[in-house]
């Protein structure tokens, strides 16, 4: 009796983290799924078919019929979507390479300072996370607008005569993106460089490497497990981020975050936006399979 | 002059007045913070000596290597190397190559590309290249590992790349960190012969760092016995045991019997001492210049002293009775520990020559203890 309680216990354990992508993932994707596949009406909830269980198998069954990819056919045919779509990648994209190109020498910082300061150093970087996103996004507005602080010190410091205009424009985006996202690459690259044996440069160097040549050939190669898992964190979030582009970008700057926003709440067409959720999760899983395999990989070779 | 023990090879550059000092260590000190590492140490080693650092944990040996190597900077003193002085020359620039307590092997390389590593550094050829890691792979018998990576080797394996790498070079000096410490006993002894006859065919200077007196001895031209960042004795191994210069050397270096004595009377080189403790006279030969009434250390190793049941003929020195207190058993050898009268333990070896005795020596028995006038050595410090 003990050992059936024990092992259905066991078993608990493997299913919790199924049940929880199943209730939090997989049972959502197929209402957004589903929803895509529906029409558009003026109704509650404002698509057709409904499905509803009391009114029995075969008219629901009709109801099923009524489905269609036809939603999907329309995202290929208006020209705003892939444009969204390919102005989301290449500001994530662009977005991933600034913040590594800063995250990068912290990190080094950080893992060559010495030991008693690293933790004052890392709690530096997760400190911003005890405030609320959307107040630091909001932040930033009070920082970029033409009378904000950023034209105000340049002016004062006599770099510029006239104010900056970098509000509303991807130049904000970038900083925004950059800026929410920077501990997510430099979390990763810090623990692998911190990890690194030193006597390994000192070996580089004994070896007759100069210190930015023991750089190159040893302290960066063992960092691109870092390196990778940084830049997937980035880019994925960033892929579909709406907040900062909707708070810090302009009209013209285009990411399917601001695109699946407006046909959900101002064209109401709830059918068409579970389309482009849908797409952009597909578009999604490519990345995502690969950092899995990239996390593998580097657990299999130990490092 | 006196000889002890046996010469591995007719070498002895230290002897010779003409003979100049490949590396120097000229009053070196190194301080970390208030902690002294290194004290005011001077030290000659000569072109294709092995020599050894020997001592205890945390004596400063790693220090006294990384500033040969150019990883720490004196604090104050000179390093010479073949008779230029390091200061401020950067390690990738010291014609000096380094073995790594913890083997530093690149993970990321394998075994070809960690050895190639220094030599793509100095911008050697790529046949010169794939020939000179082909000889070393074969030097160290990893011809058929040479496509592993690091985390795919044994210790041993592991080892023998460190090795390799850091001889691939040809440094003028190879500088190896407990190079054994990480191996089990059995490929610990087969290594430090392979070690010896490397250092004779690529005829470089070794200078090993160990805190295995086994080792050190075994392998050895010199051995420079350290304590506390200063070095107490500098000597062949076999000098080192035989002529310990100090009572802490002595007491370092192999199984040693320490009496306290009074030096009583000193004539025709010999020396008459009262251990009062053990009621003991001792006749020692010995060229110190002694007073009488001069406090002294007799010093004496276990296989020299002799153990038996009946009284020697002359007891009235270097022959002393107590109690069979334990026996320890190492199969070539038995070390016996007498408990004299006031409780001083005297250790006492023997050589199991033959493989049965009869009426063997047991516990509780009443035995003399005994030597030779030349067994032992009156230390001063
Ligand atoms: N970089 C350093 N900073 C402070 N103390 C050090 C440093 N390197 C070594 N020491 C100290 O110097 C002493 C000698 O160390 P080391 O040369 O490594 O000894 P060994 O190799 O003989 O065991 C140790 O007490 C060690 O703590
Ligand atoms: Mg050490």
């Amino acid at each position: 009796m003990q050992k059936l309680i024990a092992a259905i216990a066991g078993r608990l354990v493997i299913i919790v983290p199924y049940l929880w992508l199943l209730i939090l993932f997989l049972i959502p994707f197929f209402i957004v799924f589903k929803i895509s596949l529906s029409q558009t009406a003026i109704a509650i909830p404002p698509y057709t078919p409904v499905f509803n269980l009391a009114d029995g198998i075969a008219a629901n069954w009709d109801k099923l019929k009524e489905l269609s990819f036809a939603n999907y056919l329309w995202l290929l045919d208006d020209p705003l979507y892939y444009k969204a779509y390919l102005s989301s990648f290449f500001i994530a994209a662009v977005s991933t390479v600034l913040t590594l190109l800063i995250a990068y020498p912290l990190s080094l910082g950080m893992a060559r300072a010495p030991l008693t300061l690293r933790p004052t150093l890392l709690m530096l970087v997760i400190l911003p996370f005890w405030t609320s996103f959307l107040i630091r996004v909001y932040a930033w507005i009070a920082i970029l607008k033409p009378e904000g602080l950023l034209n105000q010190f340049l002016m004062w410091a006599h770099v510029i005569d006239t104010p900056l205009n970098i509000l509303n424009t991807n130049t904000a985006v970038f900083i925004g993106i950059v800026y929410s996202y920077l501990p997510f690459m430099v979390l990763p690259i810090y623990s692998a460089l911190e990890k690194m044996d030193h006597s390994l440069i000192e070996a580089a160097q004994d070896l007759g490497s100069p210190p930015f040549a023991a750089f190159w050939k040893i302290t960066f190669p063992l960092s691109i497990p870092g390196v990778i898992a940084g830049c997937f964190l980035v880019f994925i979030p960033a892929m579909g981020e709406f907040v900062i582009p909707d708070l810090l970008g302009g009209s013209q700057t285009l990411m399917i975050g601001k695109t699946l926003w407006s046909e959900f709440f101002s064209n109401r067409d709830w059918p068409v936006s579970s389309a482009v959720a849908v797409v952009l999760l597909v578009i999604l899983i490519v990345p995502i399979v690969l950092f899995q395999r990239a996390q593998a990989r580097a657990q299999e070779e130990g490092r | 002059m006196e000889s002890f023990g046996s010469f591995r090879r007719k070498f002895a550059p230290w002897n010779d007045p003409a003979a100049k000092p490949y590396i120097t260590f000229e009053k070196v000190t190194k301080i970390f913070g208030d902690f002294t590492a290194v004290d005011d140490l001077s030290l000659d080693v000569f072109n294709r000596e092995f020599f050894a650092l020997l001592g205890a944990s945390g004596c400063g040996k790693t220090t006294l290597m990384r500033m040969l190597a150019g990883f720490e900077e004196p604090t104050s003193g000179r390093i010479l190397l073949d008779g230029q002085d390091l200061r401020g020359i950067p390690p990738y620039r010291r014609p000096v190559n380094m073995m790594f307590q913890s083997y530093a092997l690149f993970p990321h390389m394998t075994v070809e590309g960690n050895i190639a590593f220094g030599l793509k550094q100095d911008g050697m050829a790529k046949s010169e290249i794939d020939a000179r890691v082909g000889e070393m792979l074969k030097l160290v018998k990893l011809e058929k590992f040479a496509k592993r990576k690091p985390h795919q080797l044994s210790g041993g394996q592991r080892q023998r790349v460190a090795l390799a790498r850091a001889v691939a070079k040809r440094p003028k000096v190879l500088l190896l960190d407990e190079p054994l410490g990480a191996l089990d006993k059995k490929l610990r002894e087969e290594t430090q012969f392979e070690l010896m006859d490397l250092q004779v065919k690529l005829g470089l200077t070794f200078m090993v760092v160990t805190h295995d007196q086994e080792e050190a001895m075994t392998m050895a031209d010199r051995i420079a016995v350290m304590d506390h960042g200063r070095i107490m004795q500098v000597a062949t191994p076999a000098e080192v045991y035989e002529a310990p210069a100090s009572k802490f050397v002595a007491d370092f270096i192999g199984n040693v019997n320490i009496l306290d004595g009074t030096v009583e009377k000193v004539a025709n080189g010999e020396a008459e001492i009262t251990a009062a403790a053990q009621g003991l006279t001792i006749r020692a030969e010995t060229g110190k210049a002694l007073a009488p009434g001069q406090k002294v250390w007799f010093a004496v190793r276990p296989e020299k002293i002799r153990i038996n049941r009946e009284k020697p003929q002359d007891a009235s020195f270097n022959a002393v009775e107590g109690e069979l207190w334990d026996i320890a058993y190492f199969g070539d050898m038995t070390v016996f520990h007498v408990r004299l009268d006031n409780g001083t333990l005297i250790k006492a070896a023997s050589l199991n020559a033959v493989r049965k005795t009869e009426n063997p020596l047991t516990y509780d028995e009443r035995v003399w203890v005994s030597f030779d006038t030349d067994a032992g050595l009156v230390l001063t410090a």
